[in-house]
């Protein structure tokens, strides 16, 4: 009776740890190659690890992370390659800042308009890569990559100009929000539990959002209806199709979860660092969020840790670039390999898991195997 | 052989001395000559089912042999063997007299066989010569490939077998036939003097089939050897010496074309000892439970697919639909589940009319579908079995509170049904992945009979899984009848057709041809509305 069970358990760890391991001497290899001491370097990591300014940072890292994951993997969840929430967040980050800037509401309200705004722009411009697909028959990968340009490079590129607040500024942006268009840090609730957190380092409050998602994303589908047809589409399309889940119709809720989600990826620079979308907004959240789906294998619980971990190396690039210790790409290439071996190692745990229920299948149905 | 009483109206019919052939036919012509082919008997055995049942066939050197059968009978595992795709379990394969056992394709080419698949195995992008010489390029030296001496041979081989080719054409730019062409003159290349057309003329229209049939003709008269498989009856008829007929897996009868006509073969394909109907207690007289009018399904094509097809399915009747596979079934059926939309026609369900309505209405007004491949259609083979129970009824009770998804209630309604339908599992939480064919076929039965529906599309509901599980599911589909299920059930198993329907209907060409009562039916007949035999002969005599 126990046996099965900590075979399952350690089946579970299995994939993650030999990643870890796998990741930790590549990166020792590749830091001795280039001539730094590794020892050190992962004794510099591990130090400024364990600082509460660290953890606070890594959460600030992870939150939008977490919420560029979930909005890939709405789509993955149904085998759509939605490769569109870069575009989609940068341009609702700045349709919500244009718009956050221009109204004056009392404070919740105001944030509300912002978020809901971003969510709506989102939804709508992924919304747009479905409407392709179902109606033309547009592949969403060739569609989401094309709309990424468009959006970054076209709409974003040409109206950044029309809102510039001051011409002359170092960094030209839109006009900054007003305080009521804020979101109020999440320092007291964290001080609570430890000391008192150092100077100039807040947890933005949109991390609520990305636990809200989080929650969402879950509940909804693995316990709604609208969930299984969600997975059944995605596990097996002609199956789901003759089991009466219209396709068109999920593809569009898919995509437009999608977008909203991804509306949100910008939040926390729009609404708590920079009250404003400038020229230095974050680039790059959209393709990472890929990358962190894949490793949290398109659940809610494991991209969380997947989306800490991106978080705290990340966080810990910046520390290895001011001791200079070491170069700070180890890092990327630290979530490189990790990322690589914990894929190869899931498929391989996973054919294992695929061996046993057969085994177990043949035994109860008289077969010898 | 058994089934000779059957044949006494076919004309030239000797039976059994000279049609069968289990010892080698060798001694008619060629005395001396050993046969291109021989293959005494070949067993192949896949999990579950027997593909090949010691099959023996003898193909004389020079001569155009037919592999006839219904779809499934066995026809494409054994070309698969004598080309070195698949390894036979049991039996002997002799090329020209000598014994072989091949574990490859390159080890069959080597002795001069050859195989032109149904389905093209060209790159497009690429020049005629370049196919041909793919994978086994002539080189000069410094490693560069002789052009020139390949597409003089190619010219070589063309003239030698009466086949012309441009070597320069792109094959994107090529017709069907002419692709065709290319792949038979790449396997002459390659030196092969027996051949293989695994159903050559399926992807031709009629004039590039008279076109191969005369290359295949020169062919043969420049000494090579083909192996041609088919199963419309007049092509092969028109095109070859002789003919083996192969029925679930054995070898029937091997017979001279000059002797037989298309009437003869469908019965060979069908057999002569039918079932009989075992389904007792005939209740029909029910309400009309799923009427399909005058429907009309088109194809990619635009052609029809399901031509003016009417039908009607009482309540407690089981209609069986027989037919050749290939003939509009599955475009039926995905009309009714609503997959397809028909260009014209009308599906009524219980007296509503539901030709446009969605799959998921149908369902919900109480239409179950047992789908013709599980696999595809049927399953989420990662998913768990509570999860494949709930496919299809996910919007009713047990599997669903408004919203919600109801887990407990699918996990209760999956434990019932792996009870009821003896699904044999370690649990409702495997996926069906791990289950085996017949399991997951139960798991498919049980699922669509709980939903207690009103009407039942099933098709093939017990291929591929073995005999037990066979009986299991006929009796579940029979208790239901019984209950007043309305079954239109597609089938290529003729004991299962006639065991359980209480009227056949054939389709032939996307047309319901005729109506037949199970109790009465000849193979006779049956075989020459399945083939369009009868078609032919009615039109032949007009």
């Amino acid at each position: 009776m126990s046996n099965p069970l900590v075979r399952k358990i350690v089946l579970a760890l299995a994939a993650p740890v030999v990643a870890g391991v796998f990741a930790i001497i590549i990166s020792a290899i590749i830091l001795e190659l280039s001539g730094s001491d590794s020892i050190q370097t992962f004794q510099t990591v591990l130090e400024n690890g364990a600082k509460l300014e660290t953890f606070i940072d890594t959460l600030n890292r992870a939150t939008p992370l977490y919420l560029s994951a979930v909005a890939a993997a709405i789509g993955f969840r149904m085998n759509i390659f939605n490769i569109g929430v870069e575009g989609q967040y940068i341009l609702a980050a700045f349709v919500a800042a244009v718009v956050g800037s221009r109204i004056d509401l009392p404070g919740p309200l105001h944030v509300l308009v912002i978020v809901l705004t971003a969510m709506l722009v989102g939804a709508a411009f992924s919304g747009l890569a479905g409407l392709m697909n179902i109606t033309r028959g547009v592949n969403v990968v060739i569609s989401t990559i094309m709309l990424n340009f468009v959006a970054t490079g076209g709409i974003v590129a040409a109206l950044l100009p029309r809102v510039i607040e001051d011409p002359t500024a170092a960094n030209q942006g839109t006009p900054t929000i007003a305080e009521s268009g804020r979101i109020p840090n999440l320092n007291g609730i964290v001080e609570v539990f430890t000391r008192e957190i150092g100077k100039g380092r807040e947890l933005t409050g949109v991390l609520m959002f990305a636990v809200l998602a989080g929650i969402a994303f879950h509940v909804v589908l693995n316990r709604t209806r609208l969930g299984f047809d969600i997975r059944a589409s995605g596990k097996n399309p002609v199956a789901a199709r003759v089991g009466g889940v219209p396709p068109k119709r999920m593809v569009m809720y898919a995509m437009l979860a999608t977008g909203a989600s991804a509306g949100l990826v910008g939040m926390p620079e729009i609404l708590s660092d920079n009250n404003a979308y400038d020229q230095g907004f974050i680039q790059g959240l959209g393709f990472a969020g890929i990358a962190i789906a894949l490793l949290g294998r398109n659940s809610a619980g494991g991209m969380v840790f997947a989306a800490l971990l991106f978080g705290f190396l990340d966080s810990s690039s910046a520390v290895l670039q001011v001791r200079a210790s070491a170069s700070s790409e180890i890092v990327v290439i630290m979530q490189a390999t990790f990322l690589l071996a914990a894929v190869v190692a899931y498929e391989v745990i996973n054919r294992i898991r695929q061996r046993d229920e057969v085994s177990r299948a043949a035994q109860m149905a008289g077969v010898t195997s | 052989m058994k089934g000779g009483a059957g044949l006494v109206s076919g004309p030239a019919f000797v039976f059994p001395a000279r049609l069968v052939s289990p010892s080698p036919a060798s001694q008619e012509r060629h005395v001396a000559l050993s046969p291109a082919i021989e293959l005494i008997g070949i067993t192949k055995r896949f999990p579950g089912v027997i593909a090949n049942d010691s099959v023996n066939l003898t193909v004389e050197e020079g001569e155009i042999h037919a592999i006839c059968g219904e779809n499934g009978a066995g026809k494409s595992t054994l070309m698969k063997i004598l080309y070195g795709m698949q390894k036979a379990d049991e039996g002997v394969m002799k090329v020209n007299g000598q014994e072989v056992s091949f574990s490859s394709p390159t080890e069959a080419i080597a002795q001069g066989i050859g195989m032109v698949h149904q389905h093209f195995m060209l790159a497009d992008q690429m020049s005629v010569i370049e196919n041909v010489i793919l994978g086994s390029e002539p080189m000069k030296s410094a490693g560069r490939i002789d052009f020139e001496g390949a597409k003089a041979r190619l010219a070589e081989v063309g003239a030698a077998y009466g086949l012309s080719v441009n070597p320069d054409d792109l094959v994107d730019s090529l017709e069907v036939g002419e692709r065709q062409r290319v792949e038979i003159i790449k396997v002459l290349f390659r030196g092969a003097r027996i051949l293989i057309l695994d159903e050559p003329t399926a992807v031709l229209v009629p004039q590039e089939v008279e076109e191969l049939f005369k290359n295949l003709r020169e062919l043969k008269q420049d000494g090579a050897t083909i192996l041609f498989i088919d199963h419309k009856l007049e092509e092969v008829l028109d095109i070859s010496d002789s003919i083996t007929v192969i029925r679930k897996g054995k070898t029937v009868a091997t017979v001279k074309a000059s002797d037989v006509t298309a009437g003869d073969l469908a019965e060979l394909m069908v057999g002569s000892e039918l079932p009989s109907p075992t389904t007792t207690e005939a209740v029909v007289g029910g309400d009309v439970a799923l009427e399909v009018r005058n429907l009309t399904v088109l194809d990619e094509d635009e052609r029809p697919a399901v031509n003016d097809v009417s039908v009607a399915v009482h309540k407690g009747e089981i209609v069986g639909v027989a037919g050749i596979e290939g003939n509009g079934q599955t475009e039926l059926i995905n009309a009714i589940i609503g997959i397809d939309q028909p260009a014209s026609g009308q599906i009524t369900l219980l007296g509503e009319d539901i030709t446009s309505a969605s799959v998921r209405h149908r369902r919900e007004a109480g239409l179950g579908l047992v789908p013709q491949d599980r696999h595809s259609e049927g399953l989420l083979l990662d998913a768990p079995l509570w999860e494949n129970a709930a496919l299809g009824h996910q919007t009713k009770a047990p599997f669903a509170k408004g919203i919600w998804l109801d887990r407990p209630g699918a996990r209760g309604r999956t434990a019932e049904i792996r009870e009821e339908f003896d699904v044999r599992s370690p649990g409702v939480d495997v996926s069906a992945r791990a289950l085996s064919g017949g399991n997951q076929q139960k798991l498919i039965i049980g699922r669509e009979m709980s939903a207690k529906p009103e009407v039942l599309i099933a098709a093939h509901p017990t291929r591929g899984i073995d005999v037990g599980a066979q009986a299991d599911v006929w009796n579940d589909i029979r208790a239901a009848r019984a209950n007043g299920l309305a079954t239109l059930l597609f089938s290529a198993d003729l004991e299962e057709l006639i065991g359980l329907s209480d009227t056949i209907v054939v389709m032939f060409h996307g047309r319901l041809v005729a109506t037949l009562d199970p109790a009465e039916i000849d193979p006779r007949t049956l075989g020459s509305y399945m083939t369009g035999a009868a078609l032919a002969e009615t039109e032949g005599a007009a």
